[in-house]
């Protein structure tokens, strides 16, 4: 591709940040300026807000951006293959399909570890084990 | 095209595709309106289509207001990055044969770069708040689309391996014999979904669930800049029934008697009709619901479908 192609696309880029600059310009300057009592507090539905809104997180958004990073990468591979997917031929389906079924056991694993389920874990697998102590 | 004309279609796509945007917002409550057996906005103009002019309007002259309690660089740039990533997403669609902004071989990974950049929008916005209901909303939003964004890509892997090519253009010639929506109607079914869920619209619009998060992850945004949200929301739709055209429904292939153009715009316009539809029709599943229904259903099945494409395709080919 020569450089010259590209140039419409970085017009329609400065457009598209000249387009948003404008929106936000013009609202800062026709904007109405107020300030009540309660302008400047956090909203909590009328409630005032208690403590800091850095608070601790349940632990299931954490395993979902790790399984993110595991799953991601191997759809990176699989874009890879799709490509030359007719050059490859039955080879190299044979190599993704073992590829996915290593995935597809991963899966499995979280699956039934209970790592995919919010709130109420359904963990098998460990019926022996004496149950977690909640701590207060 | 010369480089002067399509220079000239980019700002045309630019305010073709922020217009359209505007309008949907109308035509969107008016359709809900008559399928909710109610009037919607039907007072100013014809049909009340001047509605749009007025809300533009009156959200310019609300306060341009920046929480003192908020991360207010962050505050300010999280709703511009969703409209950007969303508006640089149009300069890949094929309209016709030779309407394009750009016709690169990564026309398609391209598409799914400027999805997914749209995370950041929410996420950034939800932690600037630093409001309790905007940190839940944005975390849950993070956390949808990167699920949903994982399979996503995947299922249009189908359609990438039958044609050969990541770019649009070429895709779309690939269909002349058959539209892709036949072969691959698990991947057309799965990239709905995730559509739907990665510009978490109705019904899968639990980052902002009012009935639990108030408004989620813009909880705290008001005037012009939760305007941007919508306008990204909006655009979103507009950008994902673009690509289920060009990708599933033959793009600007059709019979001769009508342009490319307008096939395309048509075949769009039905798909924008259904996702209104599916906002009045289907109620909104629980959160772990939507969790699981990723992870659970959509993952196995886009690996199905692409075990079963490549072994078909193959056998066909002899």
């Amino acid at each position: 591709m020569r450089s010259t192609e590209l140039l419409p696309f970085v017009v329609y880029f400065a457009a598209v940040i000249l387009l948003v600059a404008t929106m936000l310009g013009l609202s800062w300057l026709l904007g109405q300026r107020r300030a009540n009592k309660a302008t400047n507090m956090p909203f909590e539905s009328g409630v005032i807000s208690v403590g800091s809104s850095q608070i601790q997180l349940s632990v299931e958004f954490y395993l979902i951006a790790i399984f993110f990073v595991i799953f991601d990468l191997e759809t990176v591979f699989i874009f890879a293959w799709a490509i030359a997917f007719f050059e490859l031929g039955w080879a190299g389906y044979a190599a993704i399909m073992v590829f996915i079924v290593v995935l597809g056991v991963a899966l499995i694993y979280e699956w039934r570890s209970g790592a995919l389920d919010w709130g109420q874990k359904t963990r098998r697998g460990l019926e022996g084990a004496p149950p977690i102590e909640e701590t207060p | 095209m010369s480089e002067m004309s399509t220079l000239l279609y980019g700002l045309v796509l630019l305010a073709g595709a922020v217009g359209l945007a505007a309008g949907l917002t109308w035509f969107e409550r008016r359709l809900l309106g008559i399928w909710q057996d109610r009037y919607g906005p039907n007072r100013l103009g014809p049909l009340g289509a001047l509605q749009v002019l007025a809300d533009m309007l009156k959200l310019l002259t609300k306060d341009d207001w920046v929480p003192p309690f908020a991360d207010r660089v962050v505050f300010v740039f999280a709703p511009t990055a969703i409209v950007i990533a969303m508006l640089l997403g149009f300069a890949v669609v094929p309209m016709s044969p030779d309407m394009h902004l750009l016709d690169v071989n990564i026309g398609l990974l391209f598409f799914l770069g400027m999805t997914s950049l749209a995370v950041y929008s929410v996420l950034l916005g939800g932690l600037a708040s630093n409001n309790k209901y905007a940190l839940l909303g944005g975390l849950r939003s993070a956390a949808q689309m990167i699920s949903y964004e994982v399979f996503m890509g995947l299922s249009l892997m189908g359609v990438v391996m039958l044609s050969g090519s990541f770019s649009l253009q070429a895709i779309v010639r690939a269909q002349e014999d058959m539209w892709f929506c036949v072969h691959q109607f698990l991947g057309l079914y799965v990239f709905l979904i995730a559509g739907i869920a990665e510009s978490h619209r109705l019904p899968f619009d639990l980052p902002e669930a009012e009935h639990e998060l108030t408004a989620g992850f813009h909880t705290e945004y008001g005037g012009m800049k939760f305007a941007m949200f919508m306008l990204g929301e909006y655009l979103g739709l507009i950008l994902i029934s673009c690509m289920m055209t060009t990708l599933f429904f033959g793009g600007w292939l059709g019979p001769g008697f009508l342009p490319p153009l307008v096939w395309f715009v048509l075949k769009t316009g039905l798909i924008i009709l259904f996702f209104i539809l599916l906002r009045a029709a289907i109620p909104r599943p629980r959160y772990d619901q939507l969790m699981s229904l990723g992870w659970k259903v959509m993952l196995p099945l886009t690996l199905v479908n692409l075990a079963a494409t490549g072994a078909i395709a193959l056998w066909m080919e002899g």
